[in-house]
């Protein structure tokens, strides 16, 4: 039993709690790319900027002496991701329109995104310096809750903490939210077909202008959010997203790149995948132990892939994907 | 006064010209076809109308008022539509939803508009919720047709409708073609199906290296022994 529930932990809970975040993160890579066609590569800063949004404004609130049985980080997130959003669409309107404007190659968009990068965490550790911050105010605790699996026999608690519960609703919330834009309103569907055939968007009339202010919108409000969950999980820091923004693009080329339901899908598998490949199953096996034959051990760590090298299951999952669909699992563009 | 009037249009997209002195004109009644060896800038007039093709000079007017290089959003409210050759419809967006996006533009009820648009090509009904992209090249057509439609347009424009159909389909889109005309919208098409389209044309333009070669009633121009031997062949 106590297997289970360490299997439990490690694999199902921080695989779903990572492939959540990278499933945020890969909706607006997967979406910016639908609209505009270029890989978005600051996306990852775009999260990190939201968490410092987010951490910012808790501290301020805490400072007004106001608390909260969650942490205040997720108490001003609503405000966070309008800020966020907002930020979001002046990078574009600032840096990404002007280059469109003149009819930039995708290639050279990327490397402004690049540039983009470096600015974001230049002004991030500029502000608050390069240390690592707690996302938690110093009268907070991280409440973590104990599961007992005591009446299945088990004397190892199931472990659960407040972020990732908070984290699972909200990308629950989040990803029905986006469904139900996407698919019954006007503006959700005309971002789809924007995203599906931008010329003969124009030539129906959908003021595609509108369509990427509202994609720049969402983009931004679900970098915020992916970023203060990731930053509450662990901590902040101001390389904290752009270390996961390339498992990020991964997710949404496994998905199908302009396909919102591939980018969860994508984020999801990458997410437990690393977990599973991380996973040290010398724990689950170890009952097994006495029935090994005469002069077998179990090795002391039996992952398929050492912690260090996590990073390289995005890239594997992403050349089988490629190989087996070139186009991603949910058949996105093409380019 | 014509509905939709180009008047020595020079125009192309960014190098040399492909259009070098197009007029057009044609009123809500009519159904004008242009026709016209391949390269003759068929399409690109149509494009030009629509501000997808850049006008370098020469005047594009609709009900009277000047349009050359205005952009599509503009110029769906006023009512003008176009269907493109290639590439019309949403491949991933289901019938109904691509049709709602014809009518974007719109704010008002949509649903009587639906309704006609389903009357008109009834596969569609059937397949409502079914992915544009899975339906056959007819059906498709039929969608391109009935998204240009839902904004309820004055003038529709379409870059030979007939290409790549059976000629089942080519029949059956022609008609729906004769009953939107007859609706009141002005048509303004090009086709290479010349005779045929010539056949039920009001107006017929004929074009060649950018330029109008004849200009006339489709009837006139088919009985035109000159266009005949120049481009319908020799077949009578």
């Amino acid at each position: 039993m106590d297997e289970i529930i360490f299997l439990v932990n490690k694999v199902v809970i921080s695989g779903a709690v990572l492939g959540s975040i990278y499933a945020l993160g890969a909706i607006g890579v997967t979406l910016i790319f639908g609209i505009l066609r270029f890989a978005h590569f600051a996306h990852g800063d775009m999260m990190t900027m939201g968490a410092f949004v987010a951490f910012l404004l808790a501290a301020l609130v805490g400072a007004m002496g106001i608390t909260a049985p969650v942490p205040l980080a997720f108490v001003v997130l609503p405000l966070a991701v309008v800020i966020t959003a907002v930020l979001a669409l002046l990078i574009d309107r600032g840096f990404y329109a002007p280059l469109r404007a003149r009819g930039a190659k995708p290639v050279t968009l990327l490397i402004a995104s690049i540039g983009v990068t470096l600015m974001i965490q230049g002004l991030i550790r500029l502000v608050f310096g390069s240390g690592t911050r707690n996302m938690y105010l110093d009268i907070e605790d991280k409440i973590i809750f104990r599961m007992d699996f005591g009446w299945l026999g088990g004397t190892r608690p199931l472990v659960l903490s407040q972020p990732q519960i908070l984290m699972f609703f909200v990308t629950l919330a989040c990803i029905t939210g986006l469904h139900f834009f996407l698919t019954r309103t006007r503006m959700g569907k005309a971002m789809r077909a924007t995203s599906d055939n931008l010329d003969l968007a124009q030539v129906s009339g959908i003021n595609t202008q509108q369509v990427v202010t509202v994609t720049w919108l969402i983009a931004g409000s679900l970098a915020c959010l992916a970023g203060t969950m990731l930053a509450l999980d662990v901590n902040l820091r101001p390389d904290l997203a752009f270390n996961i923004v390339l498992p990020i693009f991964a997710a949404a080329i496994v998905g199908g790149l302009g396909n919102a339901y591939g980018a969860i899908a994508g984020g999801l598998l990458i997410g437990v995948t690393e977990a599973l490949a991380v996973f040290n199953w010398t724990a689950v096996l170890r009952p097994f132990a006495p029935y090994l034959p005469f002069g077998m051990e179990l090795p002391a760590n039996l992952a398929l892939v050492p912690t260090e090298y996590k990073l390289t299951v995005a890239f594997v999952i992403l050349v089988i994907t490629l190989l087996w669909r070139p186009t991603g699992i949910f058949r996105g563009l093409s380019t | 006064m014509a509905m939709i009037e180009m008047k020595q249009v020079v125009g192309g997209y960014g190098g040399a010209p492909v259009l070098n002195g197009v007029d057009i004109a044609i009123d809500n009644t009519d159904i004008g076809v242009i026709v016209g060896p391949n390269g003759a800038g068929k399409s690109t007039a149509l494009k030009a109308i629509f501000g997808l093709v850049k006008v370098a000079s020469g005047e594009v007017l609709f009900e009277d008022r000047p349009i050359a290089n205005s952009l599509p959003d503009r110029l769906v409210p006023m009512g003008l539509s176009f269907v493109p050759q290639e590439k019309n419809v949403f491949t991933s967006l289901t019938v109904e939803e691509n049709l709602e996006m014809g009518a974007f533009i719109r704010r008002d009820d949509i649903r009587d508009t639906l309704d006609s648009v389903y009357e008109m090509f009834p596969p569609l009904k059937e397949k409502r919720h079914q992915v544009a992209g899975e339906l056959s090249g007819g059906q498709r057509q039929m969608v391109a047709m009935g998204r240009a439609l839902m904004s309820e347009p004055k003038l529709l424009m379409l870059d030979e409708p007939s290409a790549g159909l059976s000629p089942r389909y080519v029949g059956e889109i022609f008609d729906q073609i004769l009953k939107v005309n007859a609706a009141g919208v002005g048509i303004l098409m090009v086709e290479q199906n010349a005779r045929r389209a010539l056949g039920f044309a009001s107006r017929g333009f004929v074009l060649a290296g950018g330029k109008n070669l004849f200009t006339g009633t489709g009837k006139e121009l088919l009985a035109d022994p000159d266009v005949a031997a120049s481009f319908l062949g020799g077949h009578g």
